[in-house]
């Protein structure tokens, strides 16, 4: 059959708002119509988010959408970010109880009697007219220094990975509370109208060494509705759940199926009067206009080949971490608001030094600076902020489990790094500061509330502002903290 | 993208600015403190001047009325001479209430009524919700059935009537969906339609009530709220036996437990005097949550996450409080204090857990106390096991004395004695004297017999029967349920900003000072916590309880926020009536079943639900009840009308979570670790189509048709529906409603003879009436199409009818059948199909 033929780009044009519009009048009366057609009109003049709320944005913010390259497991600032030459003098001494202080640790290693300094495993480097040093590990990521803000006093109460990555994505420790998507979403509304305002996409090192996974509670709405849930891009099957029609099911039959539905429905909307039918009308439109946009949206035919070779060698495997950023770009080109991009694998507790850490650097270096590479040939960078990290860091010290000496690090969440790029954020720039072992924070702490205060902040949000209120209490991303970090501003 | 406002809805709601005119108090009516006033101080000024003393500024406190005076913060009956009035209309921004930086605003509309207020002498009233309700009289407007005065009587005032009755078949379906969570089939409306008797509806009331199905849809907001999963949540995401409680609890809907018997159950069932298994298998609701077995994590920390997650849970189910604040700090707007709090504590901090699942290689989980809940043939298997351990045991004994026999006719030097006084024992011809053969026979038990006994296949025999035994107890299927117990003696402390380590002064159990006192003779336990729930003068169980019902049956309750009945609540739109059904929730005995059979046979929950221009116009949001509401069914309903209108369904009640389609590779992003296998292990034959209730609940994934639903990871009681694209996307094309749609095809084609009596049987089946002679037109035009799209296209019409697992019927011809298919999974995506009308 024809249709079949057809690229889902061409369905998209053939199915145009208009032609929709014309479907769905008749029954809806003159009111509804020019409702529709003054959205219409208001669409055309300015890409103006919808179903946001009214008193958002709290003033001109700097980015429109944001890609959260999460890092999960806790890569190693020691490692990484966070160059501590004096750390080689003392390698193998005991980190001094001063420094220690009362820091509390996992139980893997808060028993430990004995804190041997390990120093970064790997050469660090200056990047970038700005010199910022990163490990040699880090090439690409090093090639886009000047367009990073490095922060280097990141810290969270958590000790623990599921705890944690729960703490930065909803604010509290334990789930049950909106995710920041969710929050972009309700607050600020959406910028399409046939993909999800809030997409997350997940993925793991080759060898899933790690076992952290990745819980629903990390995407999740909490209290607020439904439909602010982030959607998550599958790498088996439909990307999104069931948005491919049936075997036996082509789209011209789900057209014909639909418009049938459709009329039945402006019958009983005549006879029962429920506006909310009209809502189910629009429900089932966007579900058809979905199945389009989707399978466009992961078509890479036309992407360039020196684009797709940016990337990396996986870009086209799907449930990679470089096939993902990829998609991240498209989703951003789309207006998604919130990218959540999740890859597993720091966790190194006993494979820090076995090459676990270097692999994993491979995976995700090349296709994280692609990523802001991309967006800034397209000119897109300016308005997206790009994140990247993860729940914590990893101790100065060494982990020796079972004996077997040196291998790894335990969770540290007193100090760590992370980057930032694009939308608002200062450019070839270092914030905060640790000691010689990287283990307090001497200078410009952000804590995980500053971090969620400050990114609201860059979409024009006053994250005090921003409360639902459940429970007979206004909840807030940031609970009752969080101080926006000026000094990572442009 | 998702939800688009729609013009109606737009219209209605512009409109619905001048109706609420008509609604609220004209600007002249006196003001309730309660209803005008409190709301507004709550919301913008007791943050800082409320309850909690920690965070008080300026000494001042505006929630006691006293207080407020002693800091002149008004002068009753001069609002001109009122610092509060200066305050809130100051332009000084250092001088300004609320302070910019708090991020409140009092609009123009609220200082004016607080200026009215103030000039009226600023009378106080305490929260209506911590006063014990009474009956009020029953407004004369001409009704019979109490819940029609009231909600008529607000209706009058606000120039609105109940509309007429649903028809019928509306009105059984309603009725059904409501109790039940299926629809009736067109036999069952059929006869309620002829039955001109009059009490025929008070009979489907009756019979709907009775259904073994009725605890199935009561139970799905029970386990909302006891945050029931299948699994703990979190890293290795083990799986859990509390489905045993879930099913406890669906038989004890069904048997209509008086709500206090229940609920004491629930809470406190193990310290019941002779507490039985079921009674001990009951307290499983405070185990039902969050578990964290991370490798690393600090147990005691997370014996407290669980702890704080106990006392939210029983203060959000039973008091609609939210407590959690108190946790840090005095509560910002309730009177509760953090001392209320972990006085309420004590009474779940005495249970022998660790705070984290256990490991091992089984894909179950637990931490203890945990109950064995062995089924009848397991209890059989086991005693088998145990009396054949038992009676190959009792002969050990005797084969250890046949052991010593054989070692003492042993030559001297096979018997392995070194010490010279042994072997002067044992030499031949010795005599040994009785305490003499003691020592002997003490040696060879001690340092012989060990080595015997492992050489010996009659003891071999022994040991292995007690391993069968124990390893029955601690197999896969043998149902181990984490409930409580207050087994374990610890101190309860009260923690400084909710910090474990924190620990600050001591506390025993107590209920919050603010509320009725604990009963004298109570024990301080969580039984003595049940018992001071049902205190006559207790202000908040019936009320809490009676407004979710109040919500299962009109979609939202009569206090909007049914989480939270504290000062900061939504008011009611009848109070009255709440509390007149509050009363009468007491005064039955706790029946709840009478509660609902009362709401279901008043007129307000009988009228039709068709919305007319003055409804929008004069209440939009239908929150004085002029008609019937109309709301989407809840997603796991919705599966179930699919499976039952095509006769799917496997109306099997109770037992082992199921697994039914899923998208491939469901868990795939737990599949990122190796300690455990995370493949989804799809179930085969009639376990396809249980109903939703018994879907195998994964905490970190839940079920993805399942939208719109609590995440269980909390206490939920309220879930907002909501409206995306993706709910239609799995309508239209999850293997679940499209096989229903194939399965009800074949039915119809085989019930019917002729494309009009098939089609208006599907519709029948779906939608529980018959269709109007225009929808029966537009029903041929459906098939019509569909025929277009199949007549030439044999492929596609067996691809089609492939889907699902049920066997086609080949004797039908293919392609009529796919276009029947593509109708029925119309019929089922309509709007009327999804809502309860």
């Amino acid at each position: 059959m024809d249709h079949d033929h057809l690229s889902p780009t061409e369905w998209r044009t053939r199915l145009t708002r208009r032609s929709f519009l014309n479907a769905s009048v008749q029954g809806i009366g003159a009111v509804a119509l020019s409702s529709l057609l003054s959205r219409d009109l208001l669409a055309a003049a300015s890409p103006a988010a919808q179903g946001g709320l009214p008193a958002l944005p709290h003033f001109a913010p700097k980015a429109k959408r944001m890609i959260c390259l999460w890092q999960g497991g806790g890569p190693s600032h020691i490692d990484l970010y966070d160059h501590k030459p004096k750390m080689v003098d003392f390698a193998g001494k005991d980190i001094p109880a001063s420094i220690r202080g009362d820091t509390r640790l996992s139980t893997m290693s808060s028993g430990y009697s004995k804190w041997p300094c390990v120093p970064a495993i790997k050469p660090f480097k200056k990047y970038g007219s700005s010199e910022i040093e990163m490990s040699t590990m880090l090439p690409h990521i090093g090639s886009i220094a000047d367009e990073l803000c490095v922060v280097r006093s990141m810290n969270t109460e958590a000790v623990n990975h599921a705890p944690g990555v729960t703490f930065f994505m909803t604010g509290s420790q334990i789930p049950g509370r909106p995710a920041m998507g969710a929050w972009l979403a309700y607050g600020l509304g959406t910028m399409n109208e046939d993909l999800p305002a809030f997409v997350v996409m997940t993925s793991s090192d080759k060898t899933k060494t790690c076992g952290q996974l990745f819980f629903e509670h990390y995407w999740s709405n909490g209290f607020l509705p439904g439909k602010h849930q982030g959607v998550r891009f599958r790498g088996t099957g439909d990307p999104v759940p069931y948005v491919g029609n049936p075997a036996g099911v082509s789209r011209e039959a789900r057209r014909a199926m639909l418009d049938d539905v459709q009329a039945f429905n402006r019958e009983h909307l005549s006879s029962v009067g429920d506006p909310e039918i009209d809502t189910r009308i629009s429900q089932y439109e966007m579900a058809f206009r979905m199945q389009a946009s989707v399978p466009d949206l992961l078509d890479f035919r036309n992407e360039p080949k020196a684009v797709l070779e940016m990337y990396g060698p996986d870009v086209l495997t799907p449930g990679t971490f470089a096939n993902n950023c990829l998609i991240a770009r498209r989703l951003a080109e789309r207006g998604v608001r919130f990218t959540q991009l999740m890859h597993a694998g720091w966790d190194q507790h006993n494979n820090l030094t076995t090459g676990q850490l270097a692999a994993q650097c491979q995976d995700t270096d090349q296709p994280s600076a692609a990523l802001v590479k991309d967006l800034k040939q397209r000119g897109m960078l300016d308005d997206t902020l790009v994140v990247w990290g993860g729940e914590f860091g990893r101790t100065p010290f060494g982990q020796n489990q079972q004996g077997q000496g040196f291998k790894g690090r335990d969770h540290f969440g007193k100090a760590y790094s992370w980057w930032l790029a694009g939308g608002g954020i200062k450019k070839g720039h270092v914030y905060g500061e640790t000691d010689e072992f990287g283990w307090n924070i001497t200078k410009d702490s952000m804590h995980v509330h500053d971090m969620q205060a400050t990114l609201m902040h860059l979409f024009g949000i006053n994250h005090e502002a921003l409360t639902y209120r459940y429970q007979g209490r206004q909840f807030r991303l940031t609970d009752v903290h969080g101080k926006v970090a000026k000094g990572i501003l442009a | 993208m998702f939800v688009r406002p729609t013009p109606l809805r737009l219209l209605a709601l512009s409109l619905g600015i001048l109706g609420a005119v008509a609604v609220v108090a004209a600007e002249t009516a006196p003001l309730e403190y309660n209803r005008d006033i409190r709301p507004i101080l709550s919301e913008n000024c007791f943050y800082c001047h409320g309850p909690d003393a920690n965070k008080r500024e300026a000494k001042l406190r505006l929630d006691i009325r006293d207080e407020a005076l002693k800091q002149k913060a008004f002068i009753p009956g001069d609002a001109a001479g009122s610092e509060l009035v200066k305050r809130l209309f100051s332009k000084d921004e250092d001088e300004v209430m609320p302070p910019p930086e708090a991020h409140r605003t009092v609009t123009a509309a609220q200082k004016e009524t607080l200026k009215r207020w103030i000039a009226a002498g600023a009378p106080y009233e305490e929260h209506w919700a911590f006063v014990a309700p009474r009956r009020a009289p029953l407004p004369t407007v001409g009704e019979r059935h109490p819940i029609d005065t009231f909600v008529t009587e607000r209706l009058k005032q606000a120039g609105l009537t109940l509309s007429a009755e649903a028809p019928r078949e509306i009105l059984l379906r309603r009725l059904a969906l409501d109790l039940t969570g299926l629809p009736p089939t067109p036999e069952e409306t059929a006869t309620f339609v002829a039955d001109r008797s009059p009490d025929a509806y008070e009979k489907q009331v009756d019979r709907l009530l009775a259904s073994v199905h009725y605890g199935e849809r009561m139970v799905l907001p029970w386990l909302d709220a006891s945050r029931y999963a299948d699994s703990n949540g979190f890293q290795q995401d083990g799986d859990t036996y509390q489905w045993v409680w879930r099913d406890w609890m669906v038989r004890q809907l069904n048997a209509d437990k008086p709500f206090d018997q229940l609920t004491t159950e629930l809470l406190a069932g193990d310290l019941l005097p002779n507490a039985t298994t079921e009674q001990k298998l009951a307290t499983a609701f405070n185990r039902n949550h969050i578990l964290n077995g991370e490798g690393g994590n600090i147990a005691e920390e997370q014996r407290y996450v669980s702890l704080f997650d106990r006392v939210d849970t029983v203060s959000t189910t039973w008091l609609g409080l939210t407590l959690a604040c108190a946790q840090c700090h005095d509560h910002k707007y309730d009177p509760l204090t953090q001392k209320d709090y972990y006085s309420l504590l004590d009474a779940f901090n005495h249970a022998p857990e660790r705070g984290v699942p256990g490991g091992g290689p089984s894909r179950f989980r637990l931490d203890q106390p945990l109950l064995e809940v062995p089924t009848p043939e397991q209890v059989i298997q086991l005693a088998k096991l145990e009396a054949d351990y038992e009676t190959k045991n009792k002969e050990s004994a005797a084969l250890q004395a046949k052991a010593y026999e054989t070692w003492l006719a042993l030559p001297l030097e096979k018997k392995g004695v070194l010490d010279d006084k042994l072997k002067a024992l044992l030499a031949p011809g010795a005599k040994p004297t009785a305490a003499q053969q003691k020592t002997l026979v003490a040696h060879y038990n001690k340092n012989v017999f060990p080595d015997d006994r492992k050489k010996s296949p009659a003891f071999k025999a022994i040991d292995d029967a007690k391993t069968a035994a124990t390893k029955f107890k601690s197999s896969e299927d043998y149902a181990r349920v984490m409930i409580m117990s207050d087994a374990t003696a610890r101190v309860t402390n009260i923690l400084d900003r909710g910090a474990y380590l924190s620990k600050k002064e001591k506390v025993t159990f107590n209920t919050p000072a603010f509320l009725p006192k604990l009963p004298a003779n109570a024990p301080a336990n969580r039984l003595g916590l049940a018992q001071w729930l049902f205190t006559p003068n207790h202000p908040l169980t019936a009320r809490v309880q009676v407004n979710r019902q109040w919500q299962h049956f009109f979609g939202q309750g009569i206090v909007r926020t049914s989480e939270d009945l504290g000062v900061q609540s939504d008011a009611p739109t009848h109070r009255a009536l709440l509390d007149w059904l509050s009363v009468e929730y007491q005064e039955s005995g706790w029946k709840t079943k009478a509660l609902q059979k009362l709401i279901v046979t008043s007129r307000t929950y009988r009228q039709s639900s068709h919305v007319k221009p003055e409804h929008l116009a004069k209440d939009p949001e239908n929150k004085l009840l002029a008609h019937a509401p109309r709301f989407r069914l809840p997603s796991l309903v919705l599966r179930d009308v699919a499976l039952a209108s095509s006769g799917l369904l496997n109306a099997k009640v109770g037992g082992t979570p199921v697994y039914p389609y899923l998208p491939p590779a469901p868990w795939e992003s737990l599949a990122i670790t190796k300690e455990r296998n995370f493949t989804y292990p799809t179930s085969k034959g009639a376990d396809l189509y249980r109903r939703s209730v018994y879907t195998f609940w994964r905490r970190t994934i839940a079920p993805v048709n399942m939208f719109d639903v609590s995440a269980r990871q909390a206490c939920r009681v309220r879930t907002t529906l909501t409206t995306s694209p993706l709910h239609a996307l799995t309508m239209l094309n999850d293997p679940t409603w499209v096989e229903a749609a194939r399965v009800l095809a074949e039915r119809v084609s085989k019930e019917q003879a002729t494309d009009d009596a098939r089609l208006a049987r599907a519709y029948a089946l779906i939608l529980s009436r018959p269709p109007t002679e225009r929808e029966q037109a537009l029903l041929r035009n459906l098939l019509a199409r569909q025929r277009t799209v199949y007549a030439n296209d044999p492929k596609s019409a067996d691809a089609l009818l492939a889907i699902g697992e049920s066997k086609r019927d080949d004797a039908l011809k293919n392609t009529e059948q796919a276009a029947l298919t593509a109708a029925c999974l119309a019929l089922l995506n309509l709007d009327a199909a999804q809502t309860r009308d």
